[in-house]
Parts: structure tokens; C-alpha cells; sequence
């Protein structure tokens, strides 16, 4: 799969309180209307510049702090169709794949804010079509592309009904 | 080749040889969502299609992030839960019970126990050698119906702690410093194990500060090995028959070794906006206080309290400097008011809240002002996290924090009359 869209750069150590402000937990259960504020404490204007399709790319340790899976579910309902980033906290990691926001490791310096990127998952390739420039993408755990190969992890298991791993 | 103890508690629950980097399934002891990550959790485990919880008994809901609760939708969010709950057989510990952390800590978790939790503080209760760990709503959505989940065996930092502490410096003044030393990232997906003298002395309310904000530093989880000590704690809460014996073995792999010898340490403090931005109370001391917020699952257990009382004692807080105190639960509230702390907290100005996260997380009581310091006893410190992002959030030690309140500012509690 292909995915085509602008890159929004941002620093290291993006928590998951500035991408889903914990002064918002009462629209918890109502995501449409907390995904308005995504991002708002990092860039007030996120919210209303991302379009459909865009990319997250930020330094290390992206999605730091509570496990609220809020965080990569408004990224995505917001619009964001995968991050990239020089490394993830773990928890983040895991929250993103399971609602299948497509997460890609990379050296995200020799990216700009605005630049047209061009990312096939199947590959980890991913082209900066306003640099000319090609990276690659670490590996991810298979079990996790399984997930992310069927759009999350509860389509996953409505599909398999329980984990399907083999060990390694 | 030995095991550390991630390895060892992973092994005997997937019933393989779980060596770090392997992939396991393992069934889960207890599993448990909050007020804030519960709702998500249902919603994802109806959408999978399942109704039926594999454990009820150890499947459990806490409300503690938002209580009693300020807004009409959380106040439907905890309906909702209670509902469920109803419904399938779930526990729930209600409002006013206590956090979610501490209650696990003091009534659920034992040695060589897997939890999982919807709150990233889960690790807390590696403080009794329970591999804990937290994860998103939709991962304990799938173990509430399967009762296990998947897990990559993590590498593991040992920690190696010899000496005492000097005077006015604890634990939390050590994990400062060590998330300090090696960074908000230093221990991404891996185990930090810790041993060494200063840990076969260390209390469990010391330890679970500790493992507590051993995810501040990235980690998957936080292990303390299974001693005289944990049995002692076990017994006091009224199950010493689960206590065992649980230590790494001796030749145990390990990514990194870090020693820290803990006389050496000096009270520390996080600086605005992460916890890794850490300073000695020394460079920081004079930074004027608007709020001390004294709880938390880090430190909000009654030896915490103790302390904050002896310092308090006879003394009144600034008068220019709100001082917060939220016990993190309702046997440490009854605790705290049995040895008259409460008492001496209120008559040096406190405000005392009800059991539960209070002002941590940014919902309501005691949130900041644009442009004000805040002095906590908690975990983190990020922009915004309490409410505002125009505001600031310092982090330390009960005993700084108490010192602070008296002074306004940001005080070294060694130099307290």
C-alpha cells in the first residue's frame, strides 16, 4: 500500500498529553470532537492545516507518557496516515499499530516541514518526492504488520479470534 | 545462561524458554482499565465481538483519574463502566477507593504475577516482582475476553544501588536520578532490574516509587526481586501465602549495567517539561512556588505522608503557596488520619483531597494558573500536563515538596531548621 501526503515536522519528546491534553479527558468518549484538539499544546493550528493522507514526522521518543490509545486514534481521525520518527515510546508504539496508524522509523532530520513524501508500507520504503531523497524504514515485529496488515488489532481478531504468532 | 527476572516470570507463564527479543503469549493475573482508558476499552471489546470476560474476578475498573468527577460526560463515562461491570461480572473500585496502582499494589499483585493495565504507571507493581506493564485500551480490551495477550521478552538494565541515603533524600530522589542519567528513552522497551544493598533494605513503598516512574525512562517494566521484605508487606495486607521467593539468577544477561551509589545523592528535581531535565535542589533552590501537590501513584502512600508531616509539624504553609495533598488511597487516608497526619497537615494549611489522581492528570482540582510554578510529588511534568501549558511543573521528593510549601520556593529539605 501506498500512501501519499505532506510532512508536519515536529521535535523530540512529544508526550501523549501534548497530542491528547489530558483538560479534554470529557470528550474521551467523544473522538470526533476531541481529535478538533490534536496536537494542540505542540501546534495550535494543527488541527485545522492537516489534510487527509498527511504524515507526523518528529525526532525521538515520539508518544511519550500515559497509554491513553486516544492519542494515535485522534492522529488518525484527524487525518494523519502514519508517523514518522526517529524512534517511539513503546506504549505508543503498540496503541498505534493496534488501531492501525502506520508507525516508520527512520533518520527524520533529512526531512523538511511542508515536504511531499511517498511511502509504501509493504517496502518501508519512504521517497521525498520535494528532496528527491529515499529512506528506509527499521524493521517492525511480524506480529505487528500482521495487525497492521488487517487495519488494527479488533479487526484482527474478529478475523482470527486470538493471536496468531510464531515465536522469535 | 541465567535468566533476569522478566525472563524468568515470562518463561514460567508461556510455559517456553522467553529469552529477550523473543516473541510469547502468557495468560494475565490481572487485567484492569481506569475512568480514562476504561470506556475506549469496551467500546473496543464489544466491537471485537466478544461479551463474555475470561476472568471477571481479576478483570477490574478503577475510578481514580476523574473523582468524584467534574463534567457531566465523565460522570456518563463512569455510568458506562459501572454498567459494563454490572453486565459482565467485572470488578469495580469506585470512587473514593483509591488509584488504580496503589489498590493493585495493596490488594492484587503478588510475586511472579503478569499484570497488564490501560494506564502507563501499570509497572508500579513491579515493586513486588510482578512483571506489570501498561498497554492501550484496545490491548486490554482483547486480554479482558482472552485473558492473555502478546508480549516481546524485554532486554534488561540492571541497577545496581549500594549505600544509604543521607539525610532528606529517598527514593524518588534516586530514580530522578537515574532517569536523569540516562535519559526519557534510556530504557525503551526493556526491563530495568534493580538489586544491591541499598534495594535489600529498601521499604515497599520506596520500591514502588521506584518501579513507578521506571516508565519515565521508556521502560517496559520495572522488576524488584521477591524477598523477606516483600513477604513482611504481603503478610501486613493480608496474603502471605502468596508470597514467594523471586530473584534474577546469578549469571542473568543484561544489556547494561548501572551502579549508583546512593550516598553520594542529593535531593533532585525535574525541571519544566520532562522528567529526564533533571537538577539537584542546589541549582534550583529560590524558584518561587505557587502549588504543592503532594500524592500521586509515586508518592502518595502514608510513609510519604509521614514524612511531609514531621517536616510540617508546628510550621504553616506559605501564605502565597497552595499547598494540595491527596492520599492515593482510602487505606492510606484511614492510615493517615489514625496517626494523626491529617491533622497536622491541615493545621499547616493543607487542602486535603479525596483518594484518587486529583490534580495529576489535568482534569480538575488544582489546576494551574497561566505562568505558575507548580512543586509535585508526581510523575511527570509535561507541557500541559496538569491543565495548562502555559504553566510549569517542578518534580521531587515528598520532603522537598513539604520543605517548598513552607518557604514559597523551591527549598532544600536538608536545610530546614
Amino acid at each position: 500500500m501506498k500512501l501519499k501526503g505532506k510532512a508536519h515536522k515536529f521535535g523530540d519528546d512529544i508526550s501523549t498529553d501534548l497530542i491528547q491534553p489530558g483538560r479534554y479527558n470529557y470528550l474521551r468518549s467523544n473522538l470526533p470532537e476531541l481529535a478538533k484538539h490534536v496536537l494542540e499544546d505542540a501546534d495550535p493550528n494543527f488541527a485545522s492545516r492537516v489534510k487527509q493522507g498527511d504524515f507526523i514526522v518528529a525526532g525521538k521518543n515520539f508518544g511519550l507518557g500515559s497509554s491513553r490509545e486516544h492519542a494515535p486514534t485522534i492522529l488518525k481521525l484527524a487525518g494523519v496516515s502514519a508517523v514518522l520518527a526517529k524512534s517511539v515510546a513503546r506504549i505508543f508504539f503498540r496503541n498505534a499499530i493496534n488501531v492501525g496508524l502506520p508507525v516508520l522509523i527512520c533518520d527524520t532530520d533529512k526531512i523538511n516541514d511542508g515536504d511531499e513524501l511517498e511511502i509504501d508500507l509493504a517496502s518501508g520504503t519512504i521517497s521525498d518526492l520535494t528532496s528527491g531523497i529515499k529512506l528506509t524504514s527499521g524493521k517492525i515485529p511480524d506480529v505487528m504488520l500482521k495487525i497492521l496488515a488487517e487495519g488494527g488489532l479488533v479487526p484482527y481478531i474478529k478475523k482470527y479470534g486470538d493471536f496468531r504468532i510464531s515465536r522469535g | 545462561m541465567g535468566k533476569t527476572l522478566a525472563e524468568k516470570i515470562l518463561s514460567e507463564k508461556s510455559g517456553s524458554d522467553a529469552r529477550a527479543g523473543d516473541i510469547v503469549i502468557a495468560p494475565v493475573d490481572t487485567v484492569f482499565a481506569q475512568d480514562g482508558t476504561g470506556p475506549l476499552a469496551i467500546k473496543q471489546f464489544q466491537a471485537s465481538g466478544f461479551n463474555r470476560l475470561a476472568n471477571p474476578s481479576s478483570t477490574i475498573f478503577f475510578l481514580d483519574h476523574n473523582v468524584p468527577t467534574p463534567t457531566k460526560e465523565l460522570s456518563n463515562d463512569h455510568l458506562l463502566i459501572r454498567e459494563f461491570a454490572r453486565n459482565c461480572g467485572a470488578c469495580v473500585s469506585d470512587v473514593g477507593e483509591g488509584i488504580c496502582h496503589e489498590v493493585i499494589s495493596e490488594s492484587y499483585a503478588n510475586p511472579g504475577d503478569i499484570i497488564v493495565g490501560a494506564d502507563s504507571h501499570t509497572v508500579t507493581a513491579g515493586a513486588l516482582c510482578a512483571f506489570a506493564t501498561g498497554m492501550g485500551s484496545t490491548d486490554i480490551a482483547i486480554a479482558f475476553a482472552l485473558g492473555k495477550t502478546w508480549f516481546r521478552v524485554p532486554p534488561s538494565i540492571k541497577v545496581v544501588v549500594t549505600g544509604r541515603f543521607p539525610k532528606m533524600v529517598s527514593a524518588k530522589d534516586l530514580i530522578l536520578y537515574l532517569i536523569g542519567k540516562i535519559g526519557a528513552d534510556g530504557a525503551t522497551y526493556m526491563s530495568l532490574e534493580f538489586s544491591g544493598s541499598t534495594i535489600d533494605r529498601m521499604p515497599i513503598s520506596q520500591r514502588l516509587t521506584i518501579a513507578n516512574m521506571t516508565v519515565e525512562a521508556g521502560a517496559k517494566t520495572g522488576l524488584f526481586p521477591s524477598d523477606e521484605i516483600t513477604q513482611k508487606y504481603l503478610e501486613n495486607q493480608g496474603r502471605g501465602d502468596k508470597w514467594r521467593p523471586l530473584q534474577p539468577d546469578a549469571d542473568a544477561r543484561y544489556e547494561q549495567v548501572i551502579e549508583i551509589d546512593a550516598s553520594k545523592l542529593e535531593p533532585m528535581v525535574a525541571k519544566p517539561h520532562t522528567v529526564d531535565n533533571t537538577a539537584t535542589v542546589t541549582e534550583v533552590k529560590g524558584i518561587r512556588v505557587h502549588q504543592v501537590f503532594i500524592g500521586t501513584c509515586t508518592n502518595g502512600r502514608l510513609d510519604d505522608l509521614a514524612i511531609v508531616a514531621r517536616i510540617l509539624k508546628g510550621k504553616k504553609r506559605h501564605p502565597d503557596t497552595r499547598l494540595l495533598i491527596a492520599p492515593a488511597s482510602k487505606e492510606v487516608l484511614l492510615g493517615a488520619i489514625k496517626a494523626g497526619y491529617i491533622r497536622t497537615l491541615i493545621q499547616a494549611g493543607a487542602i486535603v483531597l479525596p483518594p484518587g489522581c486529583a490534580a495529576c492528570v489535568g482534569g480538575h482540582q488544582g489546576i494551574l494558573g497561566d505562568g505558575e510554578n507548580c512543586l509535585s510529588t508526581a510523575n511527570r511534568n509535561f507541557k500541559g500536563r496538569m491543565g495548562n501549558p502555559n504553566a510549569f511543573i517542578y518534580l521531587s521528593s515528598p520532603a522537598t515538596a513539604a520543605a517548598s510549601a513552607i518557604d514559597g520556593v523551591i527549598t532544600d529539605p536538608r536545610e530546614l531548621p
